[in-house]
């Protein structure tokens, strides 16, 4: 008897309870329409852009190679940027590692280093490089500066999580064959957080290339400084051409790295 | 021969201590052709401590009275983030299955997947900015449209990992059965890939949340405008809100995207 | 029926894994395919839906010629051959029912499909399955929640729900403990007797082989050389069935051993 009435199914909803379920679902409609409604869209606008995309494209074809020195000069400035920020990024990220490390810092320095990194994650690098374009004038050094601030915020986290993951009977060991705190750091603390230094270090000298080449479009040099201004004057068959080497070698950054990082295992 | 005496003692062998130094030596003669290269007037930098000092002397109090505006603004860089993410997780569907060796109809289509999401990671999203900029003219479209395209890249390349990685076995078997291609993606593949599928997109969420506050640094929406603004008419103390509201933004975007992976993975 | 003739399947340009294989299954039989590994037997269960493309030969289903079909023509042959796996090969996050009606996939609407919306019949046939096999309780439960012998039971089902002409069945077994797997077994015979199917099983097995199947066909290096009722399967069948390796069959067998090894 039961038989007969078992000729239906229904997939089991995600969430269980059903008024939730509409709650949820209403939820998001009412997300999706008042955004829409609210959102700034000029409609016209966007629909000039296709008249202006066909006029930017056809300015940048084909793109022009012919201030190669310009270029050349704006991508080894963003190299250099980026190989000072990485060498202060990570020699500053050590202690502050050590300070935000649960293990080793005692609460109230813990506490600061904890604050340092997640100022520094907050902010987007572009941000913190208009900062420093204000603080320090135009040109490398705020770039540099930024992308010390950058690094921080990636390399001392990951490296007080490593910290915080150490194996605490070497340092038990040192310690109770009475070596002091420097020695223990350096024999039972060091050893165990260097290689992945290294990794990170190499990791961080190409994610700091990739966005030297952008802090520059807010005036901190390097190459974004080039092409925000070739962007600027409308010279779009420059622009496509210093962006087609950009993507060059964030790709031929990112595989020397990867290499490397993956030899060093 | 037999009285050897074991006196001396080395970690590494004579040739690897010789690459060692060669690669320290080497990482010191870069940093130092970078130091002596780079463009930088040395005064300027001796100068900075005190200059950041002062600079953020002047942002001291935060002013408040325009926080009301500031949160206005604020929504819409949360809702820009949003929508972006979402349009960019549906237009990645396509891509990842184009650029998934395992799943790509053929040679063609792979090349075709590969070129869009390594055109789409390796442009920043400012520079995706400046381009939309210039098509859409300055507003918000050109942020939504800037972020998807930088996310697309980023979805797209995860998801194909992930399409690369699945279980084979249930594929086979749908086919067996006599099920069209389309079926057997719904039914074999999309279950599969349905974890990667939220936690990637809730990680790329939270990224661009962080993103969407410099877009209006270049024009396209969102609080970067404000914070420009501020900035251009040496407002510190605004600037010093605006600063300390994206901080509790991204923190706050941090812990709702890790209740959400809770809930939902 | 199912006709095979002179069916040969080669990967690459090495020594073909089935070699000129004739078989011919009648109506309601069951048949179990012994051999030790590599003998070709999952080859031959995989050539006969063509998940694995035969070299040459000719495959008859009924009638049809599988060999020859083209994609479309394909699919809808494969419909009417039902296949139970080894490792299962369940959707382990969809539940029980998406996974026994996916067996329907070949037929279903689309859009029937995407939405789960499955026609009454369907779900009245796939209850009746479930509960001719002891897992209608399951029904809303994620597969991966299943214990193996439960878990296989789905794929035998998913298999039914196709209505088939015939049931291939590669290794079901293998991954199962003892009592799970005779459990199967029986239950892949009984199947076959009600609803009047051919089962082709390949199985390690001897003993349950013997039991639970109508006809035996031993493959030793892509050959079929033992084709006989299960009585039939003496100790000195089996050893001319488990004994050799591939060298020693293509003829290259020397004496030294380490000459085999090098062969091998």
């Amino acid at each position: 008897m039961t038989d007969q009435t078992r000729d239906t199914w229904r997939k089991p909803p995600f969430i269980a309870n059903p008024v939730l379920r509409y709650a949820v679902i209403l939820g998001i409609a009412a997300y999706v329409v008042i955004t829409a409604a609210t959102l700034p869209l000029d409609w016209d606008r966007a629909s000039q852009g296709l008249t202006r995309a066909a006029r930017i494209f056809s300015g940048a074809f084909p793109p022009s190679f012919e201030r190669s020195s310009l270029l050349i000069d704006g991508f080894l400035e963003s190299l250099k940027i980026a190989i000072l920020a990485t060498f202060g990024g990570v020699i500053l990220s050590i202690p502050i590692a050590f300070m935000a490390a649960r293990n080793i810092a005692p609460r109230p320095i813990y506490y600061l280093g904890r604050g340092i990194i997640i100022v520094a994650r907050s902010f987007h690098p572009v941000i913190v490089a208009i900062i420093f374009v204000k603080a320090v004038g135009f040109g490398p050094f705020a770039g540099v500066l930024t992308l010390i601030v950058y690094s921080i915020g990636f390399v001392a986290k990951m490296l007080a999580e490593r910290i915080e993951e150490i194996d605490f009977g070497q340092v038990e060991a040192m310690r109770a064959a009475g070596a002091p705190f420097l020695s223990t750091l350096v024999y039972a603390v060091f050893p165990q957080i260097l290689p992945r230094q290294i990794g990170l270090s190499i990791y961080q000298l190409d994610s700091n290339l990739r966005a030297s080449a952008v802090v520059g479009i807010v005036g901190a040099g390097g190459i974004g400084a080039t092409l925000a201004n070739a962007f600027g004057r409308y010279d779009y068959d420059f622009a496509l051409a210093i962006t087609i080497v950009i993507v060059g070698v964030i790709l031929l950054s990112e595989a020397v790295s990867g290499q490397i990082r993956k030899r060093m295992k | 021969m037999t009285e050897q005496i074991f006196d001396h003692w080395a970690r590494f062998t004579p040739a690897q201590r010789v690459m060692r130094y060669s690669v320290f030596l080497l990482c010191i003669v870069v940093i130092y052709w970078a130091l002596t290269s780079i463009e930088v007037i040395w005064e300027w930098v001796w100068g900075s401590p005190q200059q950041i000092a002062d600079l953020f002397g002047r942002m001291m109090p935060p002013d408040p009275s325009n926080l009301g505006k500031i949160l206005v603004v604020l929504w819409e860089t949360v809702n820009i983030a949003t929508i972006a993410t979402a349009v960019a997780v549906v237009i990645s569907l396509p891509v990842a299955y184009m650029a998934a060796q395992n799943t790509t109809p053929n040679v063609a289509t792979l090349w075709l997947g590969r070129f869009i999401l390594v055109s789409s990671r390796s442009i920043n999203t400012i520079i995706w900015a400046l381009l939309f900029v210039a098509i859409f003219g300055p507003g918000v479209i050109a942020g939504v449209v800037a972020i998807m395209f930088r996310s697309i890249g980023f979805v797209g390349k995860l998801l194909g990992e992930a399409i690369e990685e699945i279980d084979n076995r249930p594929v086979e078997a749908l086919e067996a059965t006599g099920a069209s291609r389309f079926k057997v993606i719904v039914y074999a593949i999309v279950p599969q890939v349905m974890p990667t599928f939220w936690a990637v997109s809730i990680l790329r969420w939270d990224i661009n949340l962080r993103e969407s506050t410099v877009l209006g640094l270049v024009g396209a929406g969102g609080i970067g405008i404000i914070l420009q603004g501020a900035i251009d008419t040496f407002n510190w103390p605004e600037v010093a809100t605006i600063l300390l509201v994206i901080i509790a933004l991204v923190i706050l975007g941090e812990v709702v995207s890790a209740w959400l992976r809770k809930r939902i993975l | 029926m199912l006709k095979i003739t002179s069916l040969v399947k080669r990967y690459g340009s090495g020594d073909p894994v089935l070699k000129n294989l004739d078989l011919e299954i009648a109506e309601e039989t069951v048949v179990s395919i012994i051999g030790s590994s590599g003998a070709g037997k999952s080859t031959l269960l995989r050539c006969i839906n063509r998940l694995v493309e035969p070299t040459s030969g000719s495959i008859v289903l009924n009638g049809t010629e599988l060999t020859t079909l083209n994609r479309a023509g394909l699919r809808g042959a494969r419909r009417k051959i039902g296949m139970v796996f080894q490792g299962f090969n369940l959707v382990d996050r969809l539940t029980v029912m998406e996974n026994v009606q996916s067996g329907r996939l070949g037929v279903l609407p689309t859009w029937r499909a995407v939405m789960r919306k499955y026609p009454k019949e369907d779900i009245r046939r796939a209850y009746e399955l479930m509960e001719r096999v002891g897992i209608a309780r399951y029904a809303n439960k994620r597969a991966d929640e299943l214990s193996g012998g439960e878990r296989q039971r789905v794929g035998v089902v998913r298999a039914l729900m196709q209505e088939p002409e015939i049931l291939l069945a590669d290794e079901p077994t293998a991954s199962l403990d003892p009592k799970t797997s005779e459990q199967i077994m029986q239950l892949l015979r009984d199947l076959a007797r009600e609803f009047s199917l051919p089962v082709l099983i390949n199985i390690h097995n001897t003993t349950e082989a013997k039991e639970y199947t109508d006809r035996i066909v031993g493959m030793r290096y892509g050959r079929i050389i033992f084709d006989a009722a299960p009585e039939a399967l003496d100790r000195e069948a089996m050893d001319r069935i488990y004994s050799g390796t591939p060298a020693a069959e293509r003829g290259e067998y020397t004496p030294d051993p380490s000459f085999a090894v090098a062969a091998s």
